[in-house]
């Protein structure tokens, strides 16, 4: 006790000045703001398999780009030697009509992408449409509109694309048309889950209370705030589509010959396998890649956009 | 609940109508004709072939017949086979079918659960990266791929089954398998997220802080929790194995309901392609409808909606 005491007599009440309240260094946050996207991007960037992905996806699409462009043969051009193995003039070897697979694989890259991403953006479109005037409205128009995508899903959906494709003659405009027409109900739902938790925001009040139409709410305010959610879901649509498109080339109801798509080649190299198995390995091999590479960078964007997940 | 079973009834119907009808007119504006791969034959033998099964009706006409066939369940003749009827064909290939989508299903449920769990229990160590990996590979290669892959180098180079076919149990590993393994990746990825949300909650920690073993913990507690996300899961694995079977049964020549699909498509054989997809949309509708009323009988936090009042 009186040591204690003794301590304390070492400090004399003018060894110290009041400051005062300094809000100055009180309100300084310690690290440095970043804008939501600006994280997002960060935390995107530390995941090694999206990344990846994404490199997948930049090299598969130049090539795509490129190939077909530059290249000695075109994806159509019988070359004379059939079947041939892969060898330093034909890097993937030839087809059973001597055609030359590496022309034809990144040929083929071009549809997939192409009825990959425009199926993928068809479905965004009346997604968002449908599910943010169905959640915005409410009532009797929601409940009609959730309705008729409620029965629509219940429909199978590849049973009713093999239908379709069977009535509309094979060709890429059918195949687009056959891979939305259900597509766009998960869309749509998630679109107004998202709606209906944003709607009874004080900002969204506030617009409406401003004077604010419908559309005007969609554009501004629903649409980039529900953007996380629709973003992971395109991404994630467009590996579907393509897993389908190959599906029905196998099929037999894909794009029509000589128009090369993964697909088909993959069905006739299948046929060929005994004799000639790079026909089959070269389109399998990239189309488990770039399905692959969309997976991960769906899954990455997912992670990267869930808060729960910040560090 | 019976509010909620009766309303998804209706739904269910409702999807069937729809169904039926676009079926008929879509097959209305086909092109090309039951009868078109046979030799010429005159004009009035193709006249009597539509008078016998009832082509040269009105659509009206025949679209009535049709709503009738379908709500008796009576397709009638194959038009490509001739004095088989559809529900012969039906009868005869679905058992086939059946096995081997349950088969398919066992294997992607058990190899999806127990990848799952290693790679949980593992957590950010090397059989955690194995299983991802399997997982993932599964999702990325299509199935037909796969399928192809596994004749060539397991059929065919290495001769451990038989290629194609069906005559037996041998036959079949193949097939359900090559449906089975990209469901199996699914499953996997989500009993490893499930798992892993499931093992920091505090009655694991509990479970294990009385002692009680990892294993024990895992199957007693863990496990029982974490399935209920894959429960979901099993109305697209239905659908996922029925519409692989397309694919599959083609490529191994098995004659099941799949095939027939398919070739009864190219052969615009209209009778069997109607049969098969009423068939199938009523297999796939309920095959939902019982899983979503499963999944509210398993776990007892989720309202059906529409069931309160």
């Amino acid at each position: 006790m009186t040591q204690n005491n003794q301590q304390f007599d070492k400090f004399s009440p003018d060894m110290f000045k009041i400051v005062g309240n300094r809000q100055d260094e009180s309100e300084k946050l310690a690290a440095k703001s970043v804008s939501f996207w600006k994280e997002v991007i960060l935390r995107f960037s530390q995941n090694k398999l999206a990344i990846f992905g994404i490199i997948v996806l930049v090299i598969v699409t130049l090539m795509a780009i490129f190939v077909p462009m530059f290249s000695q043969y075109s994806y159509r051009e019988q070359l004379g030697i059939y079947n041939a193995a892969p060898s330093a003039a034909n890097w993937f070897g030839t087809d059973d009509l001597g055609r030359d697979i590496f022309v034809r694989v990144w040929q083929g890259a071009r549809i997939s992408l192409f009825i990959g991403i425009t199926a993928a953006v068809i479905d965004l479109i009346i997604g968002v449409l449908w599910g943010s005037i169905s959640g915005l409205a409410g009532g009797r128009l929601d409940n009609i509109m959730m309705r008729i995508a409620d029965i629509l899903s219940a429909v199978p959906y590849l049973l009713v694309v093999i239908i379709l494709l069977v009535v509309l003659e094979p060709g890429l405009l059918p195949m687009i048309i056959a891979l939305s027409i259900t597509g766009w109900v998960n869309m749509a739902r998630i679109v107004r889950g998202e709606v209906l938790s944003i709607k009874n925001q004080e900002y969204v009040l506030a617009a409406r209370t401003l004077g604010a139409n419908t559309w005007h709410l969609i554009i501004r305010h629903i649409v980039p705030n529900a953007l996380g959610a629709i973003l992971v879901t395109m991404t994630l649509t467009i590996p579907s589509a393509i897993f389908t498109e190959s599906f029905l080339s196998y099929l037999g109801l894909g794009v029509p010959a000589p128009t090369a798509s993964w697909g088909t080649m993959a069905s006739e190299g299948n046929k060929a396998l005994t004799s000639a198995p790079w026909r089959l390995f070269f389109p399998a091999l990239f189309i488990s890649l770039t399905i692959f590479a969309f997976n991960a960078v769906g899954d990455g964007l997912r992670d990267a956009l869930d808060p729960k997940l910040r560090k | 609940m019976i509010k909620y079973i009766l309303k998804r009834l209706g739904y269910i119907l409702i999807a069937l109508y729809l169904i039926v009808t676009a079926t008929f007119f879509l097959m209305q504006l086909a092109p090309g004709s039951p009868f078109a791969s046979e030799r010429d034959f005159p004009p009035q033998i193709e006249a009597q072939l539509n008078a016998k099964y009832g082509l040269d009706n009105p659509w009206y006409v025949q679209y009535k017949d049709y709503l009738i066939d379908t709500v008796t369940f009576d397709f009638g003749e194959s038009m490509k086979y001739k004095g088989r009827s559809t529900n012969d064909m039906i009868a005869e290939s679905f058992p086939i079918s059946l096995t081997l989508g349950i088969e398919a299903m066992i294997i992607s449920i058990g190899l999806g659960i127990l990848l799952g769990v290693i790679a949980a229990l593992y957590h950010n160590k090397f059989p955690d990266y194995l299983a991802s990996t399997i997982a993932v590979l599964g999702i990325s290669v299509p199935s037909f791929i796969l399928a192809g892959l596994m004749q060539y180098f397991l059929a065919f180079k290495l001769g451990l089954f038989p290629v194609s076919g069906w005559k037996g149990f041998n036959y079949s590993i193949l097939p359900a398998l090559a449906i089975a393994i990209t469901h199996a990746g699914f499953i996997a990825k989500l009993t490893r997220s499930s798992m892993l949300e499931q093992s920091s909650s505090d009655y694991v920690k509990m479970a294990r802080a009385k002692g009680i073993g990892k294993w024990t913990t895992v199957f007693k507690h863990t496990l029982r929790n974490a399935l209920l996300p894959v429960v979901t899961y099993l109305g697209p694995l239905t659908a996922g194995v029925v519409t692989g079977s397309f694919i599959i049964e083609q490529i191994f020549a098995i004659p099941g309901l799949g095939k027939h699909f398919v070739t009864s498509i190219t052969n615009r054989d209209y009778t069997v392609i109607m049969g098969t997809t009423v068939f199938y949309s009523i297999i796939l509708l309920f095959a939902v409808l019982i899983v979503d009323i499963l999944y509210s009988v398993i776990d007892p936090r989720i309202k059906l909606r529409g069931a309160k009042k």
